[in-house]
């Protein structure tokens, strides 16, 4: 037999709040995201990784110390600091002689690894080395995906799903029009390359109600390639894609709206029992004196009848 | 007329001092306005990508900017301390979540007993007037053992009992084993959700538990011996408990079948009969043939005895391809002696 899990009540009500909002919650908030070292690493990935935790940074995480993870091969200690900090996406930097200049973007669920997609830095440019004013911290930004190539192959496909998950902070219901000023944009190349580039929003007056946009580059300025990849199976996927029970939405019966926006709602009426109905009670309907005196009647003679049949019955019985 | 046509210059040349923020596209573009998300699925021009790169996706980026910003300007506003804000719809692109959907928490044992017969939980008041100290006093807590211990300075020994026992021992000793009794049930319970399988546990206090865990007990025990229980000499009246083959040593666990119907029984001694009775041999022809030929070799080397060494040696190397090495003390023997067989005795 197995050694039992040990269950460890928590003996202190911090502690309890604690683990109680480590359970899994119906509405998640903004995922938070680890960016660590792998063995070595370049002065250029540590930029990378810099550039990209201050794009993501009141929802991330940057440890300090280099880890010997060979991730591809054993995915034990990222999950462990992802369960750790409390993260489900990772993002890994490492640079070495088969694999200059390496980031790996992951992502988890459930403390297990979903999927991460290996990426080589080709060029890149920091946030510093573009003379402009930069965006607020934490502003929610459009998300442009450019070429005909992210709907084509599984990888891209999951690689812009990761972006998506990385960059979009958090779903939200309402946002402030001044305040959407930052785009990033994801070009994938025919010849490869995946090109982030990110751009500051200026609205213009442009003589009508909606402005015109016009953008101005703020770095960071990333050219990346395709390397190793490892993507989640299909039933993977779709259980940490199921939306609650609580919030899908269900369509209401028999409510309509017409052309002028008034609303119509058809009911169920249950069948009627007519018989039954007290109905308005009325002179002419009455029974007369004489009618009810012979129901009286009748009714003496029914119940004598069956007295003396039982009566007879006893007599037999005897 | 004038009139007219001064308005309508003049309002081109207010629309020619800015830009327009119409995009014109070839395929139109797919717009998740509730994660703020556009995806262009047209081909790039290659001559302006070749030219410069940086500039075409800037440019890309702001038509494509500009058309999410054209949808998002057209959705419901309302003001929140001055500022205009707008309602978004719910995002379309799924994306995975961080942990599993939570499951409602599973009901105790005790939970679903009290669901079952309508039991409700009645609510205590945390504070109790006492009467013996004219105190109140909470429900638990130290203030509460203070209380109990103030109140009980000295116990009653009943009847029955050894008057040297020390009744304050055994009430430590009671109220301890309840604790733990309650959180055994509660690992019980935790256990039960998670689906994990717990060893049984034993008789774990003879004060306590039912004669039925007694006799469990006492089945259990006696079958724990190195013969599993074979020697062991029966109490008066003692039954054997039922339900215990899990944990009693030596007890096979297969089930009975249940007795079958006269029919089913007569059909299948029926099909035994008759299986006996149409039994055909099994015939190993690969056998059979190695048989015969043995035989017809052993009859011919009986009749050629005397012909000649040279087709007994034929023969030899015949028998060695086909038939079994020749044993022992079935041939015939060499020597003089006539009648006693077996070997020289000393």
């Amino acid at each position: 037999m197995s050694v039992l899990q040990r269950v460890v009540k928590p003996t202190t009500h911090k502690g309890k709040k604690i683990l109680l909002k480590k359970e899994p919650q119906l509405i998640e908030g903004p995922k938070k995201t680890i960016f660590f070292k792998g063995r070595k690493t370049s002065d250029k990935i540590r930029h990378v990784l810099k550039d990209m935790y201050d794009l993501k940074k009141p929802d991330g995480v940057m440890l300090t110390k280099r880890n010997d993870i060979t991730i591809f091969e054993d995915v034990t200690p990222v999950e462990n600091f992802c369960r750790k900090h409390e993260s489900s996406l990772f993002v890994m930097g490492s640079h070495s002689k088969k694999r200059p200049n390496n980031i790996v973007i992951g992502r988890t669920f459930n403390y297990a690894l979903l999927d991460m997609i290996e990426l080589n830095v080709e060029a890149y440019e920091g946030l510093k080395a573009f003379e402009s004013s930069k965006i607020l911290l934490g502003v929610k930004p459009c998300l442009v995906f450019n070429g005909p190539l992210w709907e084509e192959s599984d990888e891209l496909k999951h690689l812009k799903s990761i972006f998506i998950d990385f960059f979009h902070r958090e779903s939200v219901n309402a946002v402030r029009l001044q305040g959407i000023e930052h785009s990033i944009s994801f070009n994938a190349m025919p010849d490869g390359r995946i090109c982030l580039r990110s751009y500051k929003i200026a609205l213009k007056k442009s003589g009508c109600r909606i402005p015109r946009v016009e953008l101005e580059e703020i770095g960071p300025r990333i050219d990346f390639t395709l390397r190793r990849t490892k993507l989640p199976t299909p039933e993977l996927m779709k259980d940490a894609c199921t939306k609650p029970k609580e919030l899908r939405v269900t369509k209401k019966k028999n409510i309509s709206t017409d052309n002028l926006g008034s609303t119509h709602g058809r009911i169920h009426m249950g069948k009627q029992n007519i018989n039954s109905i007290q109905t308005r009670k009325m002179k002419g309907l009455k029974k007369t004196a004489q009618e009810r005196k012979i129901e009286r009647t009748a009714k003496r003679k029914a119940l004598t009848e069956s007295n003396e049949l039982i009566k007879k019955k006893k007599v037999h019985d005897d | 007329m004038d009139v007219v046509s001064q308005i309508l210059e003049k309002s081109a040349q207010e629309a020619e001092k800015y830009k327009p923020i119409t995009v014109e596209k070839h395929l139109e573009l797919e717009i998740d306005l509730g994660t703020l998300l556009a995806v262009d699925t047209n081909e790039f021009d290659t001559n302006l990508l070749k030219r410069n790169a940086d500039d075409y996706f800037l440019k890309l980026t702001r038509d494509n900017t500009q058309l999410l910003i054209n949808q998002l300007w057209e959705l419901p506003t309302e003001k929140v301390d001055e500022a205009i804000m707008v309602r978004l719809p719910t995002p379309k692109t799924l994306l995975p979540r961080m942990k599993p959907v939570p499951r409602p928490r599973p009901l105790t044992k005790w939970q679903k007993f009290a669901n079952e017969k309508g039991i409700q939980k009645k609510k205590k008041s945390k504070l109790s007037w006492d009467e013996q100290l004219q105190k109140w006093i909470p429900m638990y807590g130290f203030k509460r053992a203070k209380a109990d211990s103030t109140k009980n300075w000295v116990l009653e020994v009943p009847q029955n009992v050894d008057p040297y026992e020390d009744q304050f021992a055994k009430k430590t000793v009671a109220k301890s084993e309840n604790v733990a009794k309650n959180e055994l049930q509660r690992l019980r319970n935790i256990a039960k959700a998670k689906k994990v399988k717990v060893p049984r546990a034993g008789v774990t206090n003879p004060e306590v538990s039912s004669a039925k865990d007694l006799q469990a007990a006492v089945t259990v025990a006696k079958a724990s011996t190195a013969s599993l229980g074979k020697f062991q000499d029966n109490l008066p009246k003692e039954k054997k408990a039922k339900g215990v083959a899990p944990i009693t040593p030596g007890v096979s666990r297969k089930r009975k079948l249940p007795p079958a119907s006269g029919e089913h029984e007569k059909k299948e001694n029926l099909n035994i009969v008759d299986s006996i009775l149409n039994k055909r041999p099994k015939l190993d022809i690969e056998k059979a043939i190695s048989k015969q030929i043995q035989h017809t070799s052993e009859n011919s080397s009986s009749s050629s005895k005397g012909i000649g060494q040279r087709l007994q040696s034929r023969e030899k190397q015949n028998r060695s391809k086909l038939a079994k090495k020749p044993k022992s003390g079935n041939g015939i023997r060499k020597g003089g002696k006539k009648g006693a067989g077996g070997r020289k005795r000393r």
